[in-house]
């Protein structure tokens, strides 16, 4: 590391199939820098499947193992064996999954993992909707978007699942959001996971342009516009303890919403009580925050 | 050592001997005591070997493809609608080439619920690209799971063995049994020639264009033939160490027999008694037994039946229109011959019934009859009031 904070050594090259201002490969090319050469990736099925790049090509200068859409939490926990039964304890095992494999078809592979806790970072880059098969509604499409699945007449009307309450639940030592907005950020937060014991759970924002039908250009200004409109806090769970970044000062959602062709059939109506909903997570984090962690700790 | 042991315990005390690293498994009956065992030897510290006790049998088999990935020897078990989860991962563990050996109870498919044995979960598996051994005895069992992981990483794809439910699987049978140190003289250490490391990074399994994928299934199909090779040799060099072998299919009273009967599986052992008496009583009558299902032993089977007046088929399992599966494979096998050998399938035992001597004599008594099949397969033993007390 020289005179930046980030380290200078890349281990995603140019030449990567994204989109153009894909958050992604963002998200990507931090945490390798924070995790180090020492990792290797478990790839389910998304996005990055087709942007590491097509046989006999890849984008990392880092073992991966592709495979099936919802084995990313098995597939990891069985490198992880497999590296230990070699006498490697030292490499990351880094599951790096789309937010359709993590909160849809991985959930329950994800679970098992967590519950077991398997010494892995789990990651999942959430761009909000199945992208790579072509803007698809996932469980983590938030309300009032259009997608493909959800198109006008009959937009998103659940809410996002709350994933990190999820992975709460299972009582292990690691959890943390972030944002490709905020790369010091999330890059402390993947060096700490990678120094913790058991399973760690990493949620990156990661904007789409091409499913978000934004201007690729404003990629990382919306990804700080969701956290600065706390649609996506920043926080981490450690042993079960909230903690929440309140140091950011808040914005109103509408500037995130009016740069994104996806909600642009949202009413006044709907804007009014995603704007309750945004305040009614807010006060339920620091709820959390301040009981000093709802959950037992982690016994082993 | 000699010990007594059911059928589940084989395999795991064949896993043990294997010295396998990492096993990973999801319960279901009748295939627990494989993994209760399994757990045990982990907990003690007799068999040095992670046990990732997943939350399902996809994730079982997604876990042992992890694990043979990063370079460790893997087993899993499983049985019916455990292997039924399993299938998109077999076909996963296929193209990456993974020398994974995976136990699978026969045991008839739901619904119905039924726990009893029979093929179907099995052979529905017949174009995954998983090698597949059956068994009829515990020694068979034992044996096989070293002669799987010695064939799979060589041709570098995995391998079902195979073996009926409670027939075998809950049935004690004595079993010489040995440790790792005894069987490292037949199955080394498992030394893979790319694995995941950072010391030498490299992408698995990404996207490929027309262009490359159609090869790299055509060398999956070479080294499956190559497989056929690959046994018979594991095989003789199996008996030059521990004085045990099957080979790829057995023969049993063939010489001068004008029909050969075909089985798998604990049928076979059945079948051995009343070839004994049909030849006891000057009847020209011998058994194939079918040990190897992949790569289907073509050459072989064309031996063995390839100039007899009739073949006869028992198939624990149903193509549904079609008949029998193995049936299916024998005249697949036989037809480019073009001998016009009449092959008789039978259908029997399915969902666990038993296939006695009466059953067996039955379907010979048939085939005997009869020139040629009239009918293009024959269910054994139908009940009409079990075809009338349910509506469908």
């Amino acid at each position: 590391m020289g005179k930046y904070p980030i380290a200078e050594d890349e281990l995603m090259t140019p030449g990567h199939l994204a989109c153009q201002g894909c958050g992604a490969t963002q998200a990507m090319r931090y945490a390798l820098k924070a995790l180090g050469q020492k990792t290797i990736v478990v790839m389910p099925a998304c996005c990055w499947s087709v942007i590491d790049g097509p046989f006999p090509h890849t984008s990392l200068k880092v073992p991966i193992f592709h495979t099936a859409f919802e084995t990313a939490g098995s597939v990891a926990s069985g490198v992880k064996a497999g590296l230990e039964m070699r006498g490697d304890s030292e490499t990351t095992v880094l599951a790096w999954a789309g937010d359709g494999g993590t909160f849809d078809i991985g959930l329950q592979a994800l679970s098992g993992a967590a519950e077991r806790n398997e010494d892995i970072v789990y990651c999942c880059y959430d761009n909000e909707a199945y992208m790579n098969t072509g803007i698809q509604r996932s469980s983590a499409t938030p309300p009032g978007a259009w997608t493909t699945t959800t198109p006008r007449g009959d937009r998103k009307r659940r809410p996002k699942k709350k994933i990190i309450e999820i992975l709460a639940a299972h009582g292990i030592p690691y959890i943390a959001t972030a944002s490709v907005a905020y790369p010091n950020d999330l890059i402390a937060k993947f060096q700490k996971a990678k120094g913790i014991r058991g399973t760690k759970f990493i949620h990156v924002f990661a904007p789409c342009p091409t499913g978000w039908k934004s201007a690729p250009e404003l990629t990382v200004k919306l990804a700080r516009l969701a956290v600065e409109s706390r649609l996506f806090p920043l926080l981490e769970v450690e042993n079960g303890h909230y903690k929440l970044n309140k140091d950011i000062p808040q914005k109103p959602v509408r500037e995130y919403l009016s740069l994104q062709g996806r909600f642009s059939d949202m009413t006044e109506e709907e804007i009014q009580r995603l704007e309750r909903d945004i305040d009614e997570f807010w006060q339920s984090l620091l709820i959390k925050e301040n009981s000093g962690g709802l959950l037992p700790g982690i016994t082993s | 050592m000699k010990i007594v042991i059911e059928g589940n315990h084989a395999l795991s005390y064949g896993a043990k001997a294997a010295n396998v690293d990492v096993v990973s498994a999801y319960p279901i009956t009748p295939q627990t005591q494989v993994v209760e065992k399994l757990s045990e030897m982990c907990a003690s510290g007799e068999l040095d070997a992670k046990f990732i006790k997943v939350e399902s049998e996809h994730s079982a088999m997604a876990a042992v493809v992890g694990a043979s990935a990063a370079g460790a020897r893997a087993f899993t078990a499983t049985s019916s609608q455990g292997l039924l989860l399993m299938h998109e991962i077999l076909h996963w563990a296929v193209g990456a080439r993974l020398p994974i050996v995976l136990g699978n109870i026969n045991r008839a498919v739901g619904p119905p619920w039924s726990i009893w044995t029979d093929q179907n979960d099995s052979l529905s598996q017949r174009d995954t690209g998983l090698l597949q051994y059956y068994c009829e005895s515990n020694q068979e069992v034992f044996d096989t799971v070293l002669l799987a992981f010695k064939v799979s990483e060589t041709v570098m794809l995995p391998t079902m063995i195979v073996l009926d439910a409670f027939f075998l699987s809950h049935t004690s049978e004595i079993v010489e049994v040995f440790g790792p140190e005894e069987g490292a003289k037949f199955l080394p250490p498992f030394k893979p020639v790319d694995y995941l490391t950072p010391d030498n990074p490299m992408a698995f399994g990404n996207l490929t264009s027309p262009d490359s994928y159609y090869e790299l299934r055509y060398k999956i199909n070479k080294d499956t033939l190559r497989a056929l090779d690959v046994a018979k040799e594991a095989d003789e060099e199996f008996e030059k160490i521990y004085g045990r072998s099957y080979g790829i299919i057995e023969e049993y009273r063939t010489e001068g027999a004008d029909t050969i009967l075909v089985t798998s599986g604990t049928v076979t052992s059945t079948a051995r008694a009343v070839v004994d008496a049909w030849r006891d009583k000057g009847r020209k009558l011998g058994l194939l037994k079918m040990r190897l299902f992949r790569p289907f032993p073509i050459e072989d089977v064309r031996r063995v039946l390839g100039n007899r007046k009739k073949v006869v088929v028992i198939d624990r399992n149903i193509g549904f229109s079609i008949g029998g599966i193995w049936a299916q494979e024998v005249k697949a096998a036989l037809w480019n011959m073009r001998k016009q050998i009449p092959i008789f399938g039978f259908i029997a035992g399915i969902g666990g019934r038993d296939i006695t001597p009466d059953v067996i004599n039955e379907i010979l008594d048939i085939a005997d009859r009869l020139e040629y099949p009239e009918e293009e397969v024959y269910w054994i033993g139908v009940k009409d009031g079990q075809i009338s007390y349910s509506r469908r």
